[in-house]
């Protein structure tokens, strides 16, 4: 009776959306009377940051800075549609939709500019800082408080776009089964160090280093923060959680939060986050979706690495203490 | 039934409230007092997100009968900003991401709040232990453990 080590690796894409019925996500964008602009959607914000990085992408494509722009997540009876934080979309569903508004809206702040500097739109550029430009003739310039002034009580404009994203539906080919169910993908690739106990089941992961690719990083703060909690759940799925411990039998269900098991701040592994940058060619500024996707791939290697220290394949989730020891007694059987 | 009375300070407030007899501490605060700030995640002392401090302790308010904090001195996350200025923990927690939903984010404060009360100076296990009673399902724990240690750190800082 031993304490054994293994190493175990495993290497997963995911996709970013899914393709029932399009996928699709409706966005507004337009400007309060001062130049701030509000992006108004159905997206839910679920604490990953939804409202951080869709003011991110809205500055970005109306060329103001971030904190002119307000998110409105209002809610399903009155904002545009959108399917919902799901399936990794939000940031590539919503933010290709904002965009689009986002876009439409600085074509008609450009137009009542020109109106005001009698130039044209064309001509006209942004600095990022709140000020509208003639290209080449940086002195000869107005405020996009000016302009939004102008268009709300002179000119008579609304300064606003309309976005959605909408792809395709996809059916599975008759013969093949073949479809396209989503657009980008991201991957991961993770090697998890474990420690297994041998006489009691007991799994400890000493530490997992993952590799993300996820697109572009709009935030790269937001995006460690939100792979290093899905690399510690990835651990928790693999080791820890179940609602149904001895399926389809009820017995020893948990009914409450006491009786689910996830690992607290005392179990925690070594955990290291590599991200790759790969901007997806259809993803808002390269976006993927890299929100379930960072919880995957701890779970197969972590079960390989269980393999490679005991000998034994456990193939139903959670990996107890009691599957390894009756995978362990099975093995000696035999 | 009859009511009963509680008289306690709040954040520095005086607050009395006609309560029912049996009203936990969390439904006092957040249903009759409005401070939402104590979360109400388990409802049974598991998760850690209602924590709150009477008289200096840390103490779940969802398993605490409010009458029994009659002139109790209790302190929540919303009393600790100093008006416009975040205490060290809440710009700790910021400064090094460590929220996401934000829900049990007011228990993890005011659990380490007391840590830092009693041990200003705190050891990694010393934060992990201190905070071994509240859940978190996003962070994976390790910002949260590192907001400690910075608050820690920047109030040695400021002492100095």
């Amino acid at each position: 009776m031993a304490i054994r080590r293994g190493r175990g690796v495993a290497a997963i894409n995911y996709p970013t959306g899914m393709n029932l019925g399009g996928d699709p996500t409706q966005a507004l964008v337009h400007s309060t009377p001062t130049g701030n602009f509000m992006v108004t959607l159905s997206s839910v914000d679920l604490g990953q940051g939804m409202k951080q990085i869709m003011a991110q992408i809205c500055a970005e494509a109306i060329g103001v800075p971030t904190d002119r722009v307000v998110v409105d997540t209002a809610d399903t009876d009155t904002g545009p549609h959108c399917m919902g934080t799901f399936a990794s979309r939000g940031t590539h569903r919503a933010g290709n939709a904002v965009i689009q508004a986002a876009r439409e809206a600085r074509q008609v702040m450009l137009e009542v500019a020109a109106e005001e500097l009698e130039v044209n739109a064309s001509d006209l550029e942004t600095d990022g800082q709140g000020n509208i430009l003639v290209k080449g003739a940086p002195q000869k310039s107005i405020s996009i408080f000016d302009v939004a002034l102008s268009a709300h009580f002179k000119r008579g404009r609304s300064i606003s776009g309309r976005g959605m994203f909408l792809i395709p539906r996809s059916y599975p080919e008759k013969e093949t089964g073949a479809m396209k169910p989503s657009t980008c993908y991201a991957h991961a690739c993770t090697v998890a160090e474990v420690e297994v106990d041998d006489e009691t089941g007991e799994v400890t992961v000493l530490n997992v280093k993952n590799v993300f690719e996820i697109g572009r990083a709009l935030n790269p703060k937001m995006v460690e923060q939100q792979l290093v909690g899905g690399s510690w759940m990835g651990i928790s799925h693999a080791l820890y959680e179940t609602t149904e411990p001895y399926y389809p039998n009820r017995d020893h269900g948990g009914t409450d939060f006491n009786q689910y098991l996830m690992p607290g701040p005392g179990d925690l592994a070594q955990t290291e986050i590599i991200v790759l940058e790969r901007p997806s060619a259809d993803g808002p500024y390269g976006a993927k979706g890299p929100g379930e996707m960072c919880a995957n791939p701890q779970i197969p290697a972590v079960a390989n690495a269980v393999f490679d220290a005991v000998g034994v394949r456990i193939d139903t989730l959670p990996i107890t203490p009691e599957r390894i020891l009756r995978a362990l007694k099975a093995q000696a059987a035999n | 039934m009859a009511k009963v009375p509680v008289q306690f300070t709040l954040n520095g407030s005086e607050k009395a409230e006609f309560i029912d007899s049996g009203t936990t501490l969390l439904n006092a605060l957040r249903d009759k007092i409005g401070d939402t700030s104590p979360k109400g995640g388990c409802h049974q002392g598991t998760c850690g997100a209602c924590s709150v401090i009477v008289d200096g302790e840390l103490r779940l308010s969802c398993l605490t009968l409010a009458e029994t904090c009659n002139g109790a001195s209790i302190t929540t996350t919303s009393g600790l900003a100093d008006g416009g200025v975040l205490h060290t923990l809440q710009r700790a927690f910021l400064d090094t991401f460590a929220t996401q939903c934000g829900f049990c984010s007011p228990g993890m404060i005011i659990a380490a709040k007391v840590l830092l009360d009693h041990t200003p100076n705190p050891s990694r296990e010393e934060v992990v232990e201190a905070l071994s009673g509240n859940i978190c399902r996003c962070t994976g724990y390790e910002p949260i453990i590192q907001a400690v240690l910075t608050a820690a750190r920047s109030n040695s800082q400021n002492a100095a």
